[in-house]
């Protein structure tokens, strides 16, 4: 016992103390903080350059369509001014772009052209649009000749929003949130996938290392194999539940300060101003203000603590349980290009697994769903994709207990590979052979 | 007393016998060679007596009850297939590997400085394994196979990779080892080495044990009966002395001293052979001859 301890701490320690380890371990969390984060500045970014857009209008419509707005400046040019002369003076007016808009034709429809010796942008071109079709809708309103037509518009505006509701064993209704739901349990589920590929492939390269180097046999001179593969794998557990914690922390942490420098009145107006042109910008900050305020509240309907013991369970059965699978893969080869066959039957189930919860995080009722998180080579993946939206405890309790008998059968054949792959050179063996390896005596 | 014993050994893998009914006695404080050819199952032998591998029948004793599952601690293995872990710095990685033989931190620590001051090798101990060079990181190899004072010692051609200079080192720790009463089993293909240091030594060819006993002894035994005579005057003296009764094997002449290897038979022995000799030439060395192991080696396994 006091061995595997010590091959815990070695396997914790000399991957920990790596750089390339601490590197990881503080980007990370700045990518995805930056993820999050950067979306929402370049959003608030915007070209400042004031741009010049003459507008060789032949619909009457357009002085009223086309607003200047913060950085456009729509120049009419009267009827006599021709495309071609626009062109010539282009640069010496220091035109961005030249739109001609027709009269309306038949259907009543406008032709808009846009003329530029470099590609225009597409809020410019959004701009007109929306403009020239606001303006022209209007117009097609107005020719009907109706009273009141602005009250009538008005009153005829409305908002639908579907707000759902589950009702409990405990007869009580509460929330739900899909659309948050999936967003957590994609990531949580996707996370399960990454670490045990991560970390199985970590403890696959370990024990590679080990064969290659020849260290093996000294140590299996002092300490049972199937010590050093457990100390192996758990060690390498600690080190990616260390690192999933520092990335949880960190992660939040600097959307937390980023948080609160947006939340600061000051710049929070700035960026909503920033964000549209004219009066859109109040309705932006209505909606930004209504659901942040109600993400609280359905961040409360989600049982956080739920959330995150089922993660830990499941990243751990799951990482036991493939990890010995790429422990015994690697106690095979001699060197990494050799497994590239052999790790075929260990990452399969994996990527159905991926597709299963891609599945389940959409239709997480589903008997297909259901299946598949009570089957231990899934569940990791797929449990996790449906746990958000409420799973009942009793399949939770047995999907877990199966992935756990299954870990300890897995373990115990990987260990019998384990032990007879470490010290077999030569001939990288089939995976037929390997299974063979289970049944021999010691 | 014998401090390891294997009796009737037996180990199968899938297509070969590897030991057949393999029986040694390694003499307590003795130094032990286990010599044979390539394949003759040395390293399959080693590794039950390491508990790395389980016998399929037999038994191991140590100290004269059956090995148990702790009595790995009081054993150190110099595998001839070794190596370190190259990325761990020399200091952490012995300390590691001393710890796993059951050394306590501060134990571990207090040794590894003496022997690192011993070897004259201190400065090394930051250096991660990869920045030695093979022999530099056979030396730390060494030092953790004797570090926590195994009462059994095993070296698998403990020489390979070193220059003289650290060969003689490493002997002469191995001398002092013996003299401290541990006992050292020694496999190589070294036949000097083996005349040079083993006590006792058993051959295995085959799967199977086909001679073990006291160096001495077993050179005795593959002697084939051959004196050598030196002498001066006539060699022709010599032939009559011979007479029919010995034969003459070789016969060199060097500044003139005549050297002769004669055979020589239980019914006429050596004593009988000088009778013959004294009154013809004047006799200046006699001494029987003793094969090299390298010869018995040659010998025994062709």
């Amino acid at each position: 016992m006091n061995k595997i301890l010590l091959i815990i701490e070695r396997e914790f320690l000399t991957r920990v103390k790596k750089k390339s380890f601490i590197l990881m371990t503080l980007l990370t969390p700045l990518l995805f903080a930056a993820l999050m984060v950067v979306p929402v500045l370049i959003q608030g970014m915007k070209d400042d350059e004031r741009k010049n857009i003459a507008v060789i209008d032949r619909s009457g419509l357009a002085e009223k369509a086309l607003q200047n707005s913060d950085n456009l400046t729509f120049l009419f040019k009267p009827d006599g001014v021709t495309l071609d002369s626009l062109k010539q003076n282009f640069g010496k007016e220091k035109l961005y772009a030249v739109a001609t808009i027709s009269a309306l034709n038949e259907k009543k429809q406008p032709v808009i052209d846009l003329y530029a010796f470099k590609q225009p942008n597409m809020d410019v071109q959004q701009y007109i649009e929306r403009g020239v079709k606001d303006a022209v809708e209007q117009y097609k309103l107005e020719s009907y000749h109706i009273q009141g037509l602005d009250t009538i518009i008005a009153s005829i505006k409305t908002e639908v929003k579907v707000k759902t509701f589950i009702w409990g064993d405990d007869g009580q209704e509460k929330a739900s949130h899909t659309g948050l739901y999936m967003g957590i349990s994609y990531i949580l589920s996707f996370m399960i996938y990454m670490f045990i590929f991560m970390f199985g492939n970590m403890v696959m390269r370990g024990v590679i290392e080990e064969k290659a180097s020849r260290i093996i046999e000294v140590i299996v001179s002092s300490v049972k194999p199937f010590q050093l593969m457990m100390g192996k794998i758990i060690g390498i557990a600690s080190v990616g539940l260390l690192q999933f914690i520092i990335w949880v922390v960190l992660t939040l942490g600097i959307v937390a300060v980023f948080q609160g420098s947006m939340s600061d009145p000051a710049g929070m107006e700035n960026i909503t101003q920033t964000l549209s042109p004219g009066d859109t910008a109040n309705e932006i900050t209505k909606t930004i203000t209504q659901e942040s305020s109600s993400i609280l509240s359905m961040l409360g309907s989600i049982n956080f603590t739920a959330i995150i013991v089922s993660f830990l369970l499941y990243f751990l059965l799951g990482y036991l349980l493939y990890a010995s699978m790429f422990a015994a893969i690697g106690s095979a080869v001699e060197n990494e290009a050799d497994t590239q066959q052999l790790i075929i039957p260990v990452t399969i189930p994996l990527i159905i697994g991926i597709f299963l919860m891609l599945h389940a995080f959409q239709y997480p009722d589903s008997s297909l769903s259901f299946w598949s998180s009570i089957i231990p080579f899934t569940s990791p993946m797929v449990m996790m994709a449906r746990i958000p939206f409420g799973v009942p405890f009793w399949q939770v309790a047995l999907s877990l207990a199966l992935l756990l008998v299954t870990f300890t059968g897995i373990a115990w054949m990987a260990g019998k590979i384990y032990r007879t792959g470490i010290l077999m050179y030569g001939k990288k063996p089939t995976l037929k052979e390997m299974l063979k390896w289970i049944n021999y005596k010691n | 007393m014998d401090l390891l014993i294997a009796n009737n050994v037996i180990k199968r893998y899938t297509n070969h016998l590897a030991l057949d009914n393999v029986n040694i006695s390694v003499p307590s404080g003795s130094i032990y060679g286990l010599l044979g050819p390539n394949g003759a199952g040395k390293t399959t032998l080693i590794r039950i007596i390491n508990q790395i591998t389980a016998p399929d029948s037999g038994e191991v004793l140590l100290d004269g009850r059956l090995m148990q599952a702790d009595d790995v601690l009081r054993i150190g293995y110099l595998p001839e297939e070794r190596g370190l872990y190259k990325k761990m710095k020399v200091g952490e990685q012995a300390l590691y590997l001393a710890r796993l033989k059951g050394l306590s931190r501060h134990d571990a620590m207090a040794q590894l400085k003496t022997w690192f001051t011993k070897f004259e090798i201190q400065a090394w101990w930051d250096k991660k394994v990869e920045e030695l060079s093979k022999g530099m990181a056979q030396k730390v190899q060494f030092i953790v196979t004797i570090l926590h004072k195994p009462k059994l010692l095993i070296f698998d051609e403990p020489f390979s990779g070193f220059d003289p200079v650290n060969v003689n080192l490493l002997k002469q720790e191995i001398l002092n080892m013996k003299a401290q009463g541990s006992t050292i089993i020694f496999s190589t293909h070294n036949m000097a080495s083996v005349e040079e240091l083993c006590d006792d030594i058993a051959l295995i060819n085959q799967s199977k044990v086909i001679v073990e006993g006291k160096l001495e002894e077993v050179r005795r035994q593959y002697g084939d009966n051959i004196v050598e005579v030196a002498f001066r005057g006539d060699p022709a003296e010599l032939q009559l002395a011979l007479h029919n009764e010995y034969a003459l094997i070789q016969q060199k002449e060097q500044n003139g001293i005549h050297k002769a290897t004669i055979k020589i038979t239980e019914q006429k022995p050596a004593n009988h052979l000088l009778q013959q000799l004294l009154p013809r030439v004047e006799i200046i060395g006699f001494n029987e001859v003793i094969p090299g192991m390298n010869d018995i080696f040659i010998k025994l396994v062709s």
